[in-house]
Formats: structure tokens, sequence, C-alpha cells
């Protein structure tokens, strides 16, 4: 187990390298200039001297060959400095560690009630196959697979926020300074979030409860006596969760990809918006950052899901 | 119904064993499928005395499993259990609820089932130990620490080398026939009346099969429980059943003692399955005969015996009457034919 671990860690570090090459270059690619973007956006670009361009473009290495930014750029990565924001005028790592509590707390509360309402909803369809409950929820799924993030996000904030003043429309605070506001403001990106993940996860976990409901191992744990609770908790939970655990991997990016949107529907401070923020005012370093963070992490939850199935079913064996 | 002489109506006066443990009366089942509702089971009437191993013999498809699966109430949809009786214990098993309590107290405690695929049959995510002691707690009320005690006990009784050390393995760790011991430990587990074997040893190799059939003999005679065994091989009950029970197309068309099938085997289909198997006391160079044809489509039967068509007894009156009831032929020994195969039997059908 430690070995294939250790293997896919290093496997992970050239995934990695190939993203920071990625994300580097093109960013480069892009049409425009951070710091004439930064200046226009700061005083009058025509008032600017030339030496004060050029003096701003030193600073930030930009003036220097981009195989030599790159190397920098790395090297700086390896002592734990990711660089200096243009636009913000702030050390990116420490620019990280503002804005990255906020999304990772919103993504793991996604990631929660995805799961669990998802679980759920799948299992319960399942059992109860062509009854109301399933004729109700099934259908709904497809709208939660194929609703628009930013437009339910806007609905939302009509609805609860506008039109019944329930929730507060926008803003992020932390649940450690007011637990209570904190949880009323998150309660519709989450939502926004959590949506897909729910739909996906309780239409796969219905598929496949059906599919195992049909294994033979069932017909036995119906032929010992066992009540409906126990066959479905005991025998075909575990059965069936292989492939949502699958799915639970692939809607962390998701969620990942969703809160670029829905934090900036919400007007929340998160990566997120930043992320936006940072392309289109080409603040390389921010970026890149955020990027090479996101890549971090979709590696390690693959990693954690590869090693769940060893969990789930031990016929299967890492070595 | 016309009488034939020397024959009485199957169900009327047969003789009433005292011990009689389980009645199915008039069993029907069903399947709702798109090309029509499927007879799989269709009125078959058999039942089983206490500590008595009786087999039931029949080509993939007549019905046979699904008998037993009905039994237990274990048909799922689009299958439906359409009529008919199971008494058991003085109780008709089929007015209970398919899950209700009554029913799970039956299932696995009084009336124990092991099924055809021992790959397939175990839960291959919980333990040997979790999936033995499951029932254990269930219907015996017994502690985990019980349990685990009795539950390597019975691995023990059915031949698993140091059971111990093995009770905390997966079911991928055993191999096919040591699945089918498991199995035959879980389903004895909770020392119940009946155990219903499901072509338990098709899927076994055939050193393993008469191995394990021993053991299963053995295991009843043990726990003084009665055996069903389920099966297309008539040399598989042979050594081990008394009475025996053929079923062609959901019905059963033969049913007498070991002596009466294989010695004065009456019914064309019993007679041609015979011939189909070879045997060691007969002289050599007999042709193994096969029945021709295929058995029916069981959606659109016809109201006339299923086997006809297949049949080389057949007389005027089979085309003309429905499917005859059984009847008795002497003592325990019954078909459902209208022809006279008494003297045509033992010689060979001119091709």
């Amino acid at each position: 187990m430690t070995t294939y671990i250790v293997r896919r860690l290093i496997q992970a570090l050239v995934v990695l390298i190939l993203v920071t090459l990625i994300v580097f270059f093109v960013m480069r690619l892009l049409p425009g200039d951070p710091i004439l973007i930064y200046v226009a956006q700061t005083a009058e670009l025509e008032a600017m001297p030339q030496e004060r361009i050029d003096e701003l473009r030193a600073e930030f290495g930009l003036d220097k060959p981009i195989m030599v930014q790159y190397a920098n750029w790395m090297a700086g990565i390896f002592r734990g400095d990711f660089g200096t924001s243009i636009f913000y005028r702030e050390d990116v790592g420490t620019l990280m560690l503002e804005r990255f509590p906020i999304t990772i707390h919103l993504t793991l509360l996604s990631l929660i009630v995805g799961a669990i309402f998802g679980v759920l909803a799948g299992m319960l369809t399942a059992v109860r196959r062509g009854k109301w409950l399933d004729k109700i929820v099934t259908p709904l799924t497809y709208v939660g697979l194929t609703i628009p993030v930013f437009l339910l996000g806007i609905l939302l904030i009509y609805a609860f926020g506008v039109k019944l003043g329930w929730l507060p429309i926008s803003g992020y605070t932390s649940p450690l300074d007011d637990f209570w506001l904190s949880t009323r403001q998150v309660i519709m990106p989450v939502f926004c979030l959590a949506i897909f993940g729910v739909a996906a996860n309780a239409r796969q976990m219905r598929s496949s409860m059906l599919e195992v409901t049909r294994q033979d191992y069932i017909r036995t744990a119906w032929s010992k006596g066992l009540g409906e609770r126990a066959v479905v908790m005991r025998h075909m939970l575990k059965n069936s969760l292989i492939p949502v655990i699958t799915l639970m991997g692939v809607s962390v990016s998701i969620i990942l990809g969703g809160s670029v949107l829905v934090e900036r529907v919400f007007a929340i401070p998160g990566v997120g918006s930043l992320l936006v923020s940072s392309i289109f005012g080409q603040d390389y370093v921010v970026v890149q950052a955020i990027t090479l963070i996101f890549a971090v992490i979709i590696l390690l939850v693959n990693l954690i899901v590869d090693i769940s199935y060893a969990w789930l079913d031990p016929r299967i064996r890492y070595g | 119904m016309p009488s034939i002489p020397g024959s009485e109506a199957y169900s009327s006066d047969k003789e009433k064993s005292m011990a009689e443990l389980l009645k199915v009366e008039n069993l029907k089942t069903q399947f709702h499928t798109e090309g029509g509702v499927v007879k799989a089971v269709d009125g078959i009437s058999y039942h089983i005395d206490e500590r008595e191993i009786i087999g039931l013999v029949g080509e993939s498809g007549c019905g046979k499993s699904v008998s037993q699966l009905s039994v237990m109430q274990l048909i799922s949809t689009p299958g439906e259990i359409v009529g008919g009786e199971v008494i058991f214990e003085g109780q008709d098993l089929l007015k209970y609820k398919t899950h209700g309590p009554e029913m799970r107290s039956v299932r696995g405690a009084k009336i124990a089932m092991i099924f055809q695929e021992p790959m397939t049959s175990l839960n291959p995510v919980l333990t040997i130990n979790q999936q033995l002691t499951e029932m254990l707690e269930l219907h015996l009320g017994m502690s985990k620490k019980v349990a685990r005690e009795r539950a390597i006990e019975l691995l023990g009784m059915v031949g698993i080398p140091s059971a111990h050390n093995r009770i905390d393995d997966y079911p991928h760790q055993f191999s096919g026939g040591m699945r089918q011991r498991v199995m035959i430990a879980m389903a004895l587990s909770c020392s119940p009346k009946i155990l219903i074997a499901d072509e338990p040893t098709t899927a076994l190799d055939v050193t393993t099969q008469a191995q394990l059939l021993e053991l299963m003999k053995d295991m009843v005679e043990r726990f003084k429980a009665s055996l069903v065994i389920v099966t297309h091989n008539l040399g598989v009950v042979a050594r081990y059943a008394q009475r025996i029970y053929i079923m062609y197309a959901g019905r059963i068309v033969e049913e007498g003692t070991i002596k009466d099938i294989f010695g004065k085997p009456r019914h064309p289909y019993t007679i041609g399955l015979l011939k189909c198997i070879p045997r060691l006391d007969e002289e050599e160079g007999r042709k193994l005969v096969p029945i021709e044809g295929l058995p029916p489509n069981l959606i659109n039967m016809p109201p006339t015996c299923a086997f006809l068509p297949r049949c080389s007894y057949k007389v005027e009156r089979c085309f003309q009457e429905p499917w005859p009831p059984l009847k008795r032929l002497h003592d325990r020994h019954y078909i459902s034919c209208y022809a006279n195969t008494e003297e045509k039997t033992g010689e060979p059908t001119e091709r």
C-alpha cells in the first residue's frame, strides 16, 4: 500500500510540472500586458512616463526572457514563495491563505451535502423503484444535472433573498466569527455548488443499487430472513458505493470549477472570484498559484478515491 | 375427467404421511414479460416428510428453481405467485407478507436454501464471519462472540481446515467448492427443518460435486433436516434421494420412489431422460438417445400435454384432451400421461 501511494505521489509530481508549464505559457499567450492593465486601472495611462512602466516591469521580473521567468517562478515555489500579485501588490502566498479557506469551506460543505443527499436519494429511489418517491425524485435529478449554476444562483437570490427576504443575498462571514450569519450566507451558494453532486450521485447510486439488487448474494441475504434494512444497509450499500465514490472524486473538480461562477454571483471573496478577476487583470502569478493549488487538490482527491476502493472492496489490492 | 381403470386421482386419496413437513398444493408462479405471461410453475403439488431427501428433476427452464424460490417467497418482479398453498407447520406460507416478520422468521431459520452459483452467492465485501453470524444473531439471538464461536464450529463441520484462521477471510479467498461448503454451513446454522439445495453442485467440477453431495447428506442427517435437491442431473439424485419428482414445462409429470423412477419409469419424458444417461449395469455399445426437439415456450402453452411434440408414445387421446393430472399407478408412483408406456418401456425408440 505504501509503495503504491509513493508511486502515485511521484506520478502526481510529473502531472504538476506539466500543469505549471501549461498554465505559465498559456497565460503569456493571451494578448495584453498586465503592467499596462494595472497602470490603466490606477492612473491615467497617458500620464505615466515610460520609465515608470519599465521600472514596474522590472520589479515583477517581466523584463526577463520567458524561460528565465519560468525558472524563477518554479524556484520560488520550492522555497515557498509564490511571487507578488501585480494587482494587489501583495504576497501571493498570503493572498492564498486569505482566500482559500473560504473556497475550501464552501467546497467541503457542498461535497458533504452532495454525498449525503445524493446517496440517500439514490438509495430510496432504488428501493422504492417505480413508487411515487422515485417518480418525483428521479426526474428532478435531470434538472439538477442540467441547470446552469449561475442561473440557479440568480433565481435563488431573487426568490429567497429579494422576494422572501429569508437569506442574505451575498457576502461571506467566517463561521468562526459569526456561525449563524455564516450559515445563512452559505446556504444558497452551497445549494448551487452541491446540486450537481446531489443529482449525479443520486442517479449513479440508484442505478448501481438496482444493479446490486439483482445479484445472487442479495437473494442469499433475503433467503437468510434478514429484514429490508439489513439487506440494504449491510449487503447492498458498500457494494453500490464504488461507482458513486468515483463520481464524488469527479465532483470535486466540478465544484471547484463551479465556485468560479458561484462566488461571482454571491460576491464571495474566495479563490473562484479571485481567479476570474486575476485572469481579466492578467495577474500571472495569482492565476498560476490558484491553478497549481487546484491541481494539487484534484490529484490528492483522486488518490484518496483510489485508496477508498480498496477499503470498499476487499478484492482490490494495491501493491 | 374420465377415470382410467386401476388409477385414482392424485390428491383425493393419497395416503397421508404422519410426519409430513411441507406440503405444496397447486402452486402457480408466473412472470409478466413483454412477450406475454410465462407460466414458469403451473400448478405443482408435492410434499416432503421429516428427514426425507427428495429430488426435483427437470431440464433448464422447467420451473424447478422457480418453484423452490416461490416456497421461500423469493420471487421478485416481474414474477408473481398467482395461486396455490405452501403448508408448513400448519400455516400457509403464501398468506404471509413477502418481507413480513412471519415469513422472515421462517426464511433461514426453518427453511434454508443453497443456491447454484457459489461464486456469486456470497457477498464479496463481507467476511465469512459477518455473513455466517448475522443469521445466528438474528434468529437465535446469539451475542457476537458466541455467534463467532458457533460459526467457527460450523465451518469445521463442513470441512474447512483451520476454520478459526479462515473465518475473517473474504469469499474471494475461497475456492468454489469451499464457498459452497460455507453456504451449506450458513444454511444449516440455525438448524432449519428443510434445506433446499438449488442445483448445489452444477457449477462445480465433478470430484467436488461428489464430496459436496456426501457432505450435504451427512449434514442434513446430523441436523435432522429434510433435503430438497433441485437438479437437472438424475445421477445426482439417484444416490441420495428417497423420492423423485420429474418436472416438465412447469408441471410435475412423474413422481415416485427411486426404485420406481429408475426401475420402472412410466412417463415418456422420464423414459427419455434415462435413455440419455449412460449406466454401468448395461451391455456395452448401447447408444445414448437424446430426447428430440426442444422444450416448449412457456408463454403460449397449448392446452394439451406440453411434451406431446417430443413424445414417441403419443396416442390419439393426447391430441384431444388437456394435460392429464397426476394419476396413481401404485403405492407412491404417479404419472401424468394418457399413453400406455408400460409395454414399450426398455425398448429403444425407432429412430
